[in-house]
């Protein structure tokens, strides 16, 4: 654990502040994928400590975010009935679907349980074979590896009563579906340590090389970050378009093999409904064939995803980097954590919790 | 081992200990009176009267009392670093030294749920026994009531308390001014992430244990070396920023702390990192935060690091600011602590 000290060092996190100054001849825009960056950054005040021309803009990463609406619908739905126990992360239960959140079903009488993970689910139901354990399997290439290892858990000892809701997601096709948007300002990005730490980094090298863009494999300490930018900022002003890792620490190029064949052995890439981003193709996880039983729209016919619904909420344009929060006209004033519009006012990784929490306007009164 | 039963040289003795609370219990007939005589009464009375009466009569000291009075429904009953026994004597002890009182004495009440077994009720009123004696307080009277299966979470208990106050001035956020220091006696997060460890079965390594304490002896401390206190305040629910914004709330002032002074323990660190947790909000159950005057700092925080070398100086009372407002300077600048809307959720990844 000293080791994460080195990686918060003030001292350090300056000299990488001032070594982008020295490089940097004009201004560019780089983008942070993960949420969790989002909020070290902010935070920590990072895009603060870089030259006036560095824009940062907050990408698609917070897996609660971007769950679609009408998949958190039929979460209520399914959580709703009566012989249904409902697992979910935390993070997940306080963001609204359409109309509700699961917290607010859970104080409807709905059985609602926060797991931590989803072989808890499995244990769940274990203890309650008289109930339909569904476990909300949701997040990116981060979570899909234990989602696997439920159901290959859950397949091995015979769990019937164990099914899943899946809306997992892939970071590589949200990357090219916002470099396909003319609009897009991106000029370099800062990869997911964690979802690399999976995934490996093999699969952003066609996306670098085809939209001539710097991507680098990045942590989420103050070190890390100002280091991930050096590394943005030194490709950009060499006229360079390369996947580096700065966070080798945990990344390696191939991934972990083994987390990634648990994968696809229980799920297949599927076209996949973003919330604010619309239906991007190939961006999803769904159930093999092979382990259709486990998919609990399968064992719930009678509720279907629906879609989502227009509102005064600019998240889709936040979660694309195309808005800052506080562009929003409800930033911290229709729309709070207590009261919010949107899924990234509510989650710990959305950007427009981390705004409200480290940037909201100064209070009026002074001493 | 393949069977239940260890070998021992002692006969047999009816395991007594193996029943459960009934309805009885709570009914005031014989199985009440049975409870009090077995359990409460050898683990609370000091004197032949104590926990006889309706109530109890106390000497005390001339000059004013401080009085409080919390409720504690924690989960899961035991944890690493004490129980809910422990928790409920520590935290009215403590609430009693914010206020610059030495306790006198404690009232405990019981709601127990049927079917609760009497063994993990001795236990936690041994551990009520043990934090009692250590901080030097009497439990003179209780309650026992006992409700339906399944209406309870095994235990809650209340406890209130009476002491008398031993500082020469009041100690309240009133008493703040601008240039006080603010010191927190330890490192901070511990007692809610051994809580949640515990609860959700996390198994950290090493596991992190509760800093649950009675915080009475640093502050006698404090008041012998005639540190002036202007106010305590300790760290529970919702954590250091909440409790320092309380303060700045009520004192009309406002705070800056550096986040490179705020004492966390690696392992509380690494667990609030993997949850996304933040650790000014999680609640501690041993630690305080003490502001003195800008004179006084520097002894304050001598007394208080010979009780746990941790503690530190973190920040200060601003001559200017907005009022109620604690800022908290980072890497990059500094942005305004707020209380928090709703309880922290462990995040996705």
């Amino acid at each position: 654990m000293k080791h994460l000290d080195e990686y918060r060092d003030p001292e350090t996190a300056r000299r990488y502040a001032d070594a982008v100054a020295e490089i940097v001849t004009r201004p560019w825009t780089i983008m942070e994928i993960c949420g969790g960056q989002t909020h070290s950054i902010v935070r920590h005040g990072i895009d603060r400590m870089l030259p006036d021309g560095v824009t940062l803009l907050h990408g698609p990463g917070c897996p609660v975010c971007v769950t679609p609406p009408g998949m958190i619908d039929a979460a209520i739905a399914i959580a709703s009935r009566p012989e249904v126990i409902f697992c979910s992360f935390g993070d997940m239960l306080r963001v609204p679907g359409n109309d509700r959140s699961l917290l607010a079903a859970k104080a409807r009488g709905a059985d609602v349980r926060m797991v931590y993970s989803p072989v808890d689910a499995v244990k769940i139901a274990q203890d309650n074979p008289g109930r339909e354990v569904v476990f909300f399997a949701i997040g990116f290439e981060t979570t899909a590896p234990a989602t696997a290892m439920a159901v290959l858990q859950a397949q091995g000892m015979g769990v019937g009563n164990f099914s899943l809701l899946v809306s997992h997601v892939l970071v590589p096709p949200a990357m090219e579906a916002l470099l396909s948007d003319p609009a897009n300002g991106v000029q370099g990005f800062l990869a997911a340590g964690h979802v690399c730490t999976i995934t490996g980094y093999k699969d952003y090298e066609p996306i670098a090389r085809c939209h001539r863009i710097p991507i680098v494999v990045t942590g989420f300490e103050p070190v890390d970050l100002l280091q991930g930018l050096y590394m943005v900022i030194r490709q950009l002003e060499d006229g360079r378009c390369e996947v580096e890792n700065q966070y080798s620490r945990s990344v390696r190029p191939e991934g972990n093999p083994e987390a990634r064949d648990a994968v696809g052995r229980v799920f297949g890439v599927q076209a996949q409904d973003w919330r604010g981003m619309g239906r991007i193709e190939a961006s999803g996880l769904g159930l093999s064939e092979r382990f259709a039983a486990f998919d609990a729209l399968h064992r719930f016919p009678m509720i279907t995803p629906g879609a989502e619904r227009a509102s005064e909420c600019i998240s889709g344009e936040v979660l694309r980097g195309a808005r800052k929060p506080s562009d929003c006209p409800a930033f911290a004033k229709g729309c709070t954590p207590e009261h919010p519009l949107g899924a990234t006012m509510v989650s710990s990784e959305g950007a427009c919790a981390a705004y409200y929490r480290y940037r909201r306007p100064a209070l009026a009164a002074t001493v | 081992m393949t069977s239940g039963f260890a070998f021992s040289p002692s006969c047999p003795v009816p395991d007594v200990d193996s029943e459960c609370i009934e309805l009885a219990h709570g009914a005031g007939g014989l199985l009440t009176h049975r409870l009090i005589e077995d359990i409460f009464r050898p683990a609370f009375a000091q004197s032949p009267e104590d926990l006889t009466h309706d109530g109890a009569l106390v000497d005390v000291p001339s000059g004013q009392l401080a009085f409080t009075t919390d409720s504690y429904v924690v989960q899961p009953l035991f944890f690493p670093g004490g129980d809910i026994g422990s928790l409920a004597v520590n935290g009215a002890v403590n609430d009693l030294a914010m206020c610059g009182a030495r306790p006198v004495c404690l009232s405990a009440g019981f709601v127990i749920e049927e079917g609760f077994p009497i063994r993990d009720l001795r236990r936690i009123a041994g551990s009520m026994q043990s934090a009692a004696q250590a901080a030097g307080v009497r439990l003179v009277t209780g309650d026992t009531k006992v409700v339906e299966h399944g209406k309870g979470d095994g235990v809650y208990i209340n406890t209130s308390g009476i002491g008398a106050v031993v500082t020469p001035a009041p100690v309240s956020p009133a008493q703040v001014r601008p240039g006080d220091r603010i010191i927190v006696s330890g490192d901070i997060g511990r007692h809610g992430m051994a809580i949640m460890a515990t609860r959700e079965r996390l198994g950290f390594e090493p596991p992190i244990v509760s800093d649950c304490a009675p915080v009475m002896s640093p502050v006698l401390r404090l008041i012998e070396e005639v540190i002036p206190l202007h106010c305590l305040r300790d760290l529970t629910r919702g954590g250091l920023a909440t409790a320092l914004l309380e303060i700045a709330q009520t004192a009309g002032v406002a705070m800056l702390l550096e986040q490179s002074d705020i004492p966390v323990s690696p392992p509380v660190r690494g667990a609030c990192e993997i949850l996304g947790l933040d650790p000014l909000y999680v609640a501690n159950e041993g630690r305080f935060a003490a502001l003195v005057p800008p004179d006084a700092a520097v002894a304050a925080l001598a007394v208080l690091r010979d009780f746990d070398p941790s503690a530190a100086i973190i920040g200060t009372v601003e001559e200017a600011g907005a009022v109620g407002s604690v800022a908290l300077r980072t890497l990059g600048g500094s942005y305004a602590l707020d209380l928090l809307a709703c309880e922290q959720l462990p995040r996705i990844c």
